[in-house]
């Protein structure tokens, strides 16, 4: 089996993987980080999101082996040790998750948003980012004031 | 109120973990040694199954075993059962059909489970299942509902002629018939609940595990219920007793009904765990929940309303046929019966009722209970008809409600529920004011200056909640009491832990049954602690669904707090020399009263423990309650709400201008997590009226398996909700609360398509009204108003 090394949350990482496998795959079997879920098939449904060189990826979109070498932050290396990072503060103070599963992608998501679109985002900006990432629990309703208060505080924080 | 007890918005104990990825759902549970199970489908929506070969399939890198209906059959492993016995009209007891783990001999829906391949990974039981060849003998299917028990139609269970699971009604016919022959109105509906695919996004999964030194099983699963998934998995497909049998739902990624049920996959990976000593792990990918999960509604029903000359409703006549699918899944028989028909009075005077349903089977997936099962279901047709008819009458379909809302409680409905309590008119002010309908005629009018088409619809709901009385829901046919427990365990340091049998897969519970505990015993909400979900620590639990774990759930444990209270009373008295009927309890002390003589909660705890200041014999040490909550009564949680459209009727796009939602649950324990209840409820209403659709074609085939092909709604598609409450405290729990989880998926569908047609001005549209739907049904409208001018 063909090897690959990455850097996962700032720590280099390497594994014997399927040339099939794919970065999802890799993550949650291979390194045990089951932060990061998979809720689809057809790339619809963002669970799966994680950065890969500080772009927003659908990790379940992307075979392992085509990111020899790339820098992947996932949900698990976003908090700075038990201090939350200000976007999943802000999902904690809003109540935008309730079971949880879509969290991860939603955060990371919209942290990379942030990232892109600035510390003010409006409600529709968010909206229309939000197209890749279902959420079967809140109606969005908090995950958009979540994620509105949370690039706030990023932006305070900076 | 203190600021984290019952009534604070609260901020959630769970929510770290989720935030930071350290949930532990079923998925990320790996055990020592395991091998994965995939199950090969059909791919025919009927069909009898010839015969199976698996010889080069065994032969293939990896494979452990591969099981089929015989070998289920060979170790006698029960059917899966459907817990809920309806009687037709003429007294026979429904036609249940045989639902065996894996298929026997014939296959009745596209995605039927025909063999397992186990392997020591996923890609290779995959592999392996290509290689499995099965000769199908293909016969034509019946997917359509109202198809299903024409004449020669094709038989899905040879138990049921005409695919009839059974031919049910409810009310007094003689008097309903007599009451429509003198109406001065009749208002009437035809129309399609549509079908739809729960998709909670976490799919389901499996991890089962068989321990040889106790000759005992394990069960990890996504489970909304695990103690009934174990006492199923026990006492009718007769796996392990219960004593040797472990059921643990980790965190679950939600449910909405959809992981109540017992279904094959988890059936079949804790039997194979034990056939291959090792842990067998099933995870379902999206399109497997698409075809195998249990789907929801599915209705085609004719209304009718009668109204006297004043416009009072006089009677409603309804007749449904309900689609149940291939098999009977687990609570399916009483979805289109006890949860729908008893709803149909609404929140409306009506004295006269008689309502007919026949269930029929399918050659689609099995239907049964989902987000508000039922009762959704209802509310759509009550609350079209109330439109229809406010419409065909000329009245304003705000006041029209009013005048026939029920005024006084208890009330009985001529459909078995005896509504305890409640304000409707209350709700609706509240809600017409924050909808401003006042000026709707002025925001049409805006919307006609440029183009648009602008509409306002009503839904005036009413559910049955807290589900339910155990005696009262046995005479109906429920194979089970519908409790729930709670054990309180103080340590001795004055932590408690809370063991229930509700179980939390999104709701809160580990913050909002903190709540309670916490301002009732006046210790820090942080030393408390929710045990569920693991039949191991909890005894015994009913589980969650139907909002019952506020209103069932946390009664139990205000029953058990009770009994601590009462027992810390008397270690108390003890160690102030003091009787007990002396001591007060409060803020966290008791105190003998009249003196200040007093003695914290956690120092009461430890001297339980320690037992020196009271003998023994007299007084048991130690400080653990338990109890069990059987409610009296269902709770009626209703409400109002209000949803403004705008059409485009060059794209038919429907836009969600304004949604106003007024609900009266009773007392609310976490304002927060309620509002979070209705919003998700809201969005997955809407969902169903403007996009979702679970479509099968003729030859059976679910030609919407996947998220590109059914419409889950998105952020961009649903707007800011405006929630208010009212509150009548229900008076037969001791909280006083009704349940909060289905109201915004019963209430909205009403809502959205009373707001539709208002915009179109005709009633010619139906569920799902997609872009496709409206833009022809506005040409309709346009048509209409040509013709007008
Ligand atoms: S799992 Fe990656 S988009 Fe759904
Ligand atoms: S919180 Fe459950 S899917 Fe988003």
């Amino acid at each position: 089996m063909p090897k690959v090394s990455m850097t996962v949350n700032g720590k280099p990482v390497s594994g014997d993987v399927d040339s099939r496998t794919l970065l999802v795959q890799f993550l949650r079997e291979t390194l045990r980080l089951t932060g990061t879920h998979v809720g689809c098939d057809t790339s619809q449904c963002g669970c799966c999101v994680v950065h890969v060189d500080g772009d927003a990826v659908k990790s379940c979109t992307a075979l392992a082996l085509s990111l020899e070498g790339a820098d992947v932050r996932t949900i698990e290396g976003l908090a700075n040790g038990d201090k939350l990072h200000p976007m999943q503060e802000a999902f904690r103070e809003n109540h935008g998750l309730q079971c949880g599963f879509c969290t991860p992608g939603m955060i990371m998501t919209a942290v990379e948003l942030v990232s892109r679109k600035g510390h003010t985002l409006d409600e529709k900006t968010i909206r229309e980012e939000l197209e890749g990432n279902l959420c079967r629990c809140t109606g969005y309703h908090n995950i958009v004031k979540a994620i509105a208060a949370g690039a706030t505080a990023m932006g305070a924080k900076a | 109120m203190s600021a984290q007890g019952v009534g604070a918005s609260v901020l959630r104990k769970e929510d770290f973990r989720f935030v930071t990825g350290r949930g532990r759902y079923t998925d990320d549970i790996n055990r020592p040694g395991q091998a994965h199970a995939f199950f090969l489908r059909s791919p025919h929506a009927h069909a009898t199954i010839n015969r199976i070969d698996h010889a080069a399939a065994s032969k293939m890198p990896g494979v452990v075993a591969i099981f089929t209906g015989d070998d289920i059959a060979a170790d006698k492993v029960g059917g899966l059962i459907c817990g809920w016995m309806i009687h037709s009209k003429d007294g026979s007891p429904m036609k249940a059909g045989a639902h065996p783990a894996l298929a026997q001999g014939k296959v009745r829906y596209v995605g039927d489970h025909v063999a397992v391949v186990i392997a020591d990974t996923y890609a290779q039981a995959r592999e392996a299942a290509e290689k499995i060849v099965v000769d199908y003998g293909v016969l034509p299917a019946v997917t359509d509902t109202a198809d299903a028990a024409r004449t020669g139609a094709p038989q899905v269970h040879d138990i049921a002629p005409n695919n009839t699971v059974y031919n049910w009604h409810i009310g007094d016919k003689g008097a309903t018939d007599a009451a429509f022959a003198s109406a001065r109105h009749v208002a009437k509906i035809d129309l399609v609940n549509n079908r739809l695919v729960p998709n909670a996004m976490e799919p389901r999964a499996a991890v089962g595990e068989y321990d040889d030194a106790s000759d005992g099983l394990v069960l990890y699963t996504t489970s909304q219920n695990p103690h009934v998934a174990r006492l199923v998995l026990s006492a009718f497909i007769g796996l392990a007793p219960e004593h040797r049998f472990r059921v643990i739902a980790p965190d679950v990624g939600g449910g909405f009904g959809s992981k109540i049920f017992i279904y094959a996959e988890e059936t079949v990976c804790v039997w194979a765990a034990r056939k291959v000593r090792r842990p067998v792990k099933w995870t379902a990918d999206r399109t497997e929940a698409f075809l195998s999960d249990a789907h929801g509604r599915d209705h085609v029903t004719h209304g009718e309303l009668a109204l006297d000359a004043a416009g009072k409703i006089t009677a409603m006549r309804v007749r449904t046929t309900a689609n149940l699918g291939a098999y009977l899944s687990t609570f399916s028989s009483c979805v289109p019966t006890y949860l729908y028909a008893l709803l149909l009075s609404g929140q409306y005077n009506i004295p006269n009722i008689y309502a007919e349903v026949d269930a029929v089977y399918t050659n689609t997936a099995p239907v049964d209970a989902y987000r508000g099962a039922g009762r959704p279901e209802a509310s759509f047709l009550v609350e079209r008809l109330m439109e229809i008819a406010a419409r065909e009458t000329g009245k304003d379909p705000a006041e029209f409600r009013r005048a026939n809302f029920i005024t006084a409680f208890p009330h009985q409905t001529p459909v078995i529920l005896a509504y305890d309590a409640g304000n409707f008119a209350a709700s609706l002010d509240s809600a017409l004011k924050l909808a401003d309908y006042a000026n709707i005629g002025k925001r049409k009018a805006a919307s006609a200056a440029q183009g648009k088409l602008r509409g306002i619809g009503f839904s005036a709901y009413i559910e049955a909640c807290g589900i339910a009385p155990s005696a009262a829901v046995g005479s109906l046919g429920a194979g089970v009491g519908l409790w729930e427990s709670a054990e309180v365990r103080v340590n001795p340091i004055g932590t408690v832990e809370i063991l229930t049998g509700s179980h939390s897969h999104g709701q809160g519970h580990e913050t909002t049954f903190a709540q309670l505990v916490s301002g009732r015993l006046g210790i820090p909400f942080e030393n408390v602690s929710i045990v569920h979900g693991d039949t191991d620590k909890v005894q015994m639990g009913m589980g969650t669904y139907g909002s019952r774990s506020g209103a069932v759930g946390m009664s139990a444990i205000v029953k058990a707090l009770d009994k601590i209270e009462a027992k810390a009373r008397k270690v108390a008295g003890h160690c102030l020399e003091a009787s007990p009927d002396d001591i007060e309890f409060r803020d966290g002390k008791f105190t003998v009263k009249g003196t200040d003589k007093s003695i914290d909660f956690p120092s009461v705890a430890l001297q339980a423990y320690i037992a020196h200041k009271f003998n023994g014999q007299d007084l048991e040490p130690g400080l653990k309650e338990s109890a069990f909550w059987d409610p009296t009564n269902f709770t009626f949680p209703a409400g109002v709400h209000i949803c403004e459209v705008e059409v485009d009727p060059a794209t038919g796009v429907t836009t969600i201008e304004k949604w106003t939602a007024v609900d009266d649950f009773g007392n609310l324990v976490n304002p927060m997590i309620v509002e979070g209840q209705v919003h998700g409820g809201i969005a997955q209403g809407v969902g169903q009226a403007l996009f979702e659709g679970a479509v099968y074609n003729t030859d059976g085939q679910l030609v919407t398996a996947s998220f590109m092909d059914y419409q889950m709604p998105r952020a961009d598609n649903l707007p800011f909700y405006d929630v208010g409450t009212t509150n009548t405290p229900c008076p037969s729990n001791p909280l006083g609360i009704k349940g909060c989880g289905e109201a915004g998926a019963i209430a909205a569908p009403p809502a959205v398509i009373n707001a539709l047609t208002d915009a179109l001005g005709h009633e010619d549209i139906a569920m799902p009204a997609s872009p496709l739907a409206v833009w022809r049904a506005a040409r309709k409208t346009m048509a209409m108003k040509t013709a007008a001018e």
